[in-house]
């Protein structure tokens, strides 16, 4: 079976450091060399071998990168695969990827290098279940995320467009099924105004969803408590870094300090605060302001309260204003206690946690990927699952809209501009995880009195 | 043999002649099967009950594939139509459908003429009641006066006589089309025999007696000229002739005025009608209620044919009460007079949901039997006939222990149709679309044979003769666009003077011809100025040519995605699969799967329920249960 060429970000979704585009197929060689300029073309590259250069197009340079040839069979894949190592950032390794896929590769599905890998003979038989449940596995909870419906403006967004879209494809269906019925004198103006104005609002989202603010999103997650519950030990377990200052003295966090962290298959975009304790000190004022700010505008709290002290009438007080689909009490410290206050909190239904043992972190992981599923929980803007993915599909739809536009220039007949609408009807649904389907026909029939 | 009762042997029974069973009857007997075709009525044989055309939009795509794989639609259509129109004419290739008015009398009368004159073919006009399963396996069938006829493979195309009842206001006739007789008997023995039915209905409109019709009042629809045949093997010259016209007219807010004023006298809003009717070709009550906003609806005037003044009011299907019709046909300009020979009415009959059908026509549960057309909830001739071929074809082969033709959506309309009528589910009478057929810019008319006369040809029903014009016709096709890719013209005066006459953009150097025919404004005509010395070539030949060059980006890039999707098409899942072992499917596609036993990965794709994830999961699975070594469907890529 001749496959086509995929292509993905291997690396994590973080914002420093390397990133790795992963090419893989057939035409992976040729495609990388269209875009990459160094010293010898990428065709000549033996297997095994790094190249040096710049990524390239159109005489725009976007990164300077280190190149890896792998030449079919020896290579994860079993297939042609190359690694460009950006070195640029998550927005750059983006910008990267999306060159890859203008120049003729598909996204890849999740575990699809895998997949090939297995099918390709390059992994042993007894690895084939653990390969299935991978893939099945990224895919259902992008299943079940979808059935529990991902929340966002942008998603909105998307579905008008493609409400949009599919109004103009089933008119143009139902004119080429019923031209006794439905005539398209005239339809292209009103296409080229339509298509304009969609193309309008996708190069708005995509340089909305492009541009910095992709680093900030994520399910916006305040971490609160009384000043000293463990608030910045926490932020440092889930980024893994040591971010913000943590002293024993109550009060001394003062910054919002914000960071895209994983937990589970979820990506949360924290916002430490400086406790949200009423203070009369100016500056300390300052952050309980910003903090609190943070907190009404999450979409997740991590209340954290001190397990050894106990919940006490301020920490009642604070969860009193929070709403509870959105909270998560934590008894942090849980290291600290006696099996006594251990058994206490779980009688109560409380969390033990600890920063320091990491007890609590799995539990804390399963409640809030349970609640997302449920929909309790949102993402503010920007749907994050696998935005690479979706933006890299945002710019196939843009592109494929300007191919109507350009149709409509050059006079061609109505069904190939319903076939570039199509196409790029087809690229949004991918977004939201909408496959076509009947729709068209649906549509047609909804709108259109067809046939005599 | 038993003496008290008639018993005889066949290869082949089909069990109906309608469109279906005309096309499986002839099919199976011209690959050398002995067989034998019942219907009520010898009369009715290939009858049109409905509308008086042949073809239309995509249904046309499917005329030509029949015609280009040995069957006989197109070239019967070709003999008896009285009007011929090439639809979307101003549109590209892809989408031209040909539309021809058939003389409903000659059309029955020339096919059972055909059928009459098919060696190994046999008509019989009787009822079958019962199917005689043996071992789990088809082995002929019974008729309702007892006879028996054995056969190996049985091919049910019973359209819409299975239990039919034609309704109108409150009146109700146990009755087919026509007051023709219906096949009561049938349905009982199928669910005993595990085939699970369903009803649908559909409707026709009344027919007016011409000579009541003010035409002064109306437009004239006339037919093209030149005409253009459906038959790759009817000679163009042969059927051009004086055609007749249709006529167009509107309904009017007083027509909508007595249809809303009386619906709740319908049947299908008071609920005496519980079939489901189709969306497309919705009866005139269902379109004024479902678009009120819409102040009037077309109204064709199309004759039944030459022998009969009678007219089809096509676009004003009901089944309201007769006084009802009356009144809303006569408020149509034209028709204040009119006199109505046949009222409308809706018919509602026994059909199968076709997933219990492999994409072969097979009935998955019962080896041998085949099922076609409207049986199969599809609706419309063409539709019905395509079926008719493909299982006709298959059952002979089954017979012949050979492997069925199985087209898919890639190859073919049939393909695309036959695989949504097993594959998905289907509420309504399922008609044929071009927005159906994913890749449309392949599957056009005009390519039909070049599509599928060679498989034609290797099935057996397209003679060596016409497989030899067939090939000389494809080479000068191929001879003409290399010719064109190969010609060079530089940026000389002349060629500057021709790109400014037709507004084109100018060369920066020399092109070949194809590059300047892949201009939008510049025809294949057109070019001969610098072209001079081209050979001169059938219109069908450089059309084809100018075809494939224009619209080479759509094409390569179509072709391409069927490259994708025929890799999990070629992916088969054996019969025997036990889903239950397969790890890692959801529950949903779990059950789907063992429902319906997709034959390949992409069929399984299709099914609504499963997710592209299961999908990944089936591939991995099989991989692994054909072990390392290469699995002999690797071969085909």
């Amino acid at each position: 079976m001749k496959s086509d060429t995929i292509a993905a970000i291997s690396t994590g979704m973080t914002q420093a450091g390397i990133g790795i585009v992963r090419v893989s197929g057939p035409e992976a060689i040729p495609v990388v060399s269209r875009i990459f300029k160094g010293r010898k073309s990428l065709e000549d590259a033996l297997s095994y071998t790094l190249s040096h250069g710049m990524i390239e197009k159109d005489g725009v340079s976007y990164d300077e990168v280190v190149v890896s040839v792998f030449r079919a069979p020896h290579s994860y894949t079993g297939e042609d695969t190359v690694e460009i190592n950006c070195h640029g950032g998550l927005f750059v390794t983006r910008k990267i990827l999306s060159l890859v896929v203008s120049e003729g590769t598909r996204l890849a599905e999740p575990g699809e290098f895998t997949k090939r890998a297995f099918l390709n003979g390059r992994m042993d038989l007894s690895k084939a279940e653990s390969v299935m449940t991978v893939i099945s596995s990224g895919n259902d909870f992008a299943l079940r995320a979808g059935v529990a419906g991902l929340k966002g403006k942008i998603e909105t967004e998307i579905r008008a467009i493609r409400n949009v879209l599919l109004d103009e494809i089933s008119r143009i269906e139902a004119a080429l099924d019923d031209p006794e019925h439905y005539d398209l004198t005239g339809y292209g103006e009103t296409l080229d105004r339509i298509t304009g104005e969609i193309e309008t609002k996708m190069e708005d989202l995509l340089r909305r969803s492009e541009n910095g603010s992709i680093l900030r999103e994520g399910i916006r997650t305040a971490i609160a408590g009384r000043p000293n519950a463990g608030k910045s030990s926490l932020l440092n377990l889930l980024s893994g870094f040591e971010k913000s200052i943590v002293t024993e003295i109550p009060g001394t966090t003062r910054d919002i300090v914000e960071e895209t962290v994983r937990l589970g298959e979820l990506t949360l975009l924290l916002m430490d605060t400086a406790g949200i304790r009423e203070t009369l000190d100016p500056v300390e004022k300052i952050g309980v302001d910003r903090a609190r700010n943070a907190v009404s505008e999450a979409d997740l709290v991590l209340y954290l309260v001190d397990g050894t002290a106990g919940k006490t009438a301020e920490d009642e007080e604070n969860l009193d204003s929070l709403p509870p689909e959105k909270t998560v009490i934590l008894y942090n410290k849980s290291d600290a206690l006696d099996e006594e206050t251990r058994q206490r909190i779980l009688e109560t239904g409380g969390l033990l946690f600890s920063c320091k043992t990491e007890e609590g972190l799995k539990t804390l992981e399963q409640i809030v990927t349970d609640r997302f599923l449920a929909g309790e929980i949102s993402f503010n803007e920007t749907v994050i699952l696998t935005s690479e993915r979706q933006i890299a599909l945002l710019r196939e739809a843009l592109e494929e809209v300007r191919e109507v536009r350009n149709g409509i220039r050059d006079g061609v007949s109505e069904e190939f501009l319903s076939a570039d609408l199509l196409s790029a009807y087809t690229s949004l649904g991918k977004i939201i995880g909408e496959a076509v389907g009947d729709d068209v026909a649906d549509r047609i029939f909804e709108k259109f009195c067809m046939g005599k | 043999m038993s003496m008290d009762r008639v018993e005889e042997t066949y290869d082949v029974v089909v069990v109906g002649a309608g469109h279906a069973g005309c096309e499986a009857a002839l099919s199976a007997a011209r690959l050398g099967e002995e067989v034998i075709v019942f219907t009520v009525s010898v009369d009715s044989i290939a009858l049109m009950p409905c509308n008086p055309n042949i073809g239309g939009t995509s249904k046309g795509h499917l005329v030509r594939e029949v015609d280009a794989l040995g069957g006989e639609m197109g070239k019967n259509i070709d003999k008896t139509f009285i009007q011929s129109k090439m639809l979307n004419a101003s549109k590209g290739p892809a989408v031209h459908s040909l539309r021809a008015q058939a003389d409903k009398q000659a059309y029955s009368r020339e096919m059972r003429k055909t059928l009459e004159e098919t060696e190994h073919l046999t008509i019989r006009q009787a009822e079958v009641s019962d199917l005689i399963v043996e071992d789990g396996e088809v082995r002929g069938v019974m008729t309702v006066s007892g006879a028996v006829y054995h056969a190996k493979a049985v091919i049910l195309t019973t359209g819409v006589y299975l239990k039919a009842r034609c309704v109108y206001g409150d009146v109700s006739e146990y009755t087919g089309p026509n007051g023709l007789k219906a096949a009561n008997a049938l349905s009982e023995n199928l669910l005993r025999h595990g085939i699970a039915l369903r009803r649908f209905k559909t409707g026709t409109p009344a027919r007016i007696d011409g000579r009541t019709i003010d035409y002064s009042k109306m437009q004239e629809q006339k037919g093209d000229v030149p005409i253009v045949p459906f038959s790759f093997e009817t000679d163009p010259e042969s059927i051009q002739k004086a055609q007749v016209s249709c006529w167009l007219t509107y309904t009017n807010e007083e027509t909508h005025r007595i249809i809303l004023e009386s619906i709740d006298r319908s049947p299908l809003f008071s609920g005496s009608i519980q079939g489901t009717g189709p969306r497309y070709c919705p009866s005139i009550e269902d379109k004024v209620v479902r678009f009120r906003d819409k102040d009037r609806h077309q109204v064709f005037i199309e004759p039944e044919g030459l022998y009969t003044s009678e007219m089809y009011v096509d676009g004003m299907s009901s089944s309201l009460p007769e006084d009802v019709q009356h009144r809303m046909y006569r408020s149509v300009p034209g028709l204040e007079h009119a006199k109505v020979v046949r009222n409308a009415y809706a018919i509602e009959y026994d059909c199968i949901d076709a997933r219990q059908l492999k994409n072969s026509l097979e009935f998955k549960a019962i080896p041998g039997l085949f099922a076609a057309g409207q049986f199969n909830g599809s609706s419309g001739y063409e539709e019905a006939a395509a079926q008719g071929l493909i299982a006709g074809i298959n059952a002979a082969r089954k017979n012949h222990g050979k492997e069925p033709v199985v087209l898919d959506r890639s190859d073919a309309y049939i393909g695309v149709l036959i695989d949504d009528l097993v594959t998905k589910e289907n509420r309504e009478p399922y008609r044929m679309m071009t927005s159906r057929a994913e890749y449309r810019l392949l599957l056009r008319q005009d390519n039909a044979d070049l599509r599928l006369t060679e498989l034609g040809h290797e099935i057996g029903l397209i003679s060596e003769e016409r497989y030899q014009r067939f090939l000389s016709y494809r080479e000068a096709v191929d001879r003409e666009v290399l010719r064109l890719e190969s010609f060079r013209v530089g940026d000389t005066p002349q060629v500057r003077a021709f790109l400014s006459e037709y507004g084109a953009a100018e060369l920066k150097s020399g092109a070949t011809l194809s590059e300047l025919l892949r201009r939008p404004e510049i025809t294949y005509e057109a070019l001969s100025d610098l072209d001079p010395g081209r050979p001169a070539l059938p219109e069908r030949v450089w059309k084809q040519a100018e075809i494939r060059i224009k619209y080479a980006g759509y094409i390569e890039r179509e072709e391409r995605q069927v490259h994708a999707f025929k890799a999990l098409e070629n992916r088969r899942i054996p019969e025997d699969l036990d889903y239950d072992e397969v790890p890692s499917l959801r529950i949903e596609a779990r059950q789907k799967l063992k429902e319906y036993r997709p034959s390949s990965v992409g069929q399984a794709g299709r099914i609504a329920g499963v997710s592209p994830a299961d999908v990944a999961v089936l591939l991995v699975f099989l991989k692994r249960k054909q072990g390392v070594a290469a699995p002999a469907d690797e071969k085909t890529e």
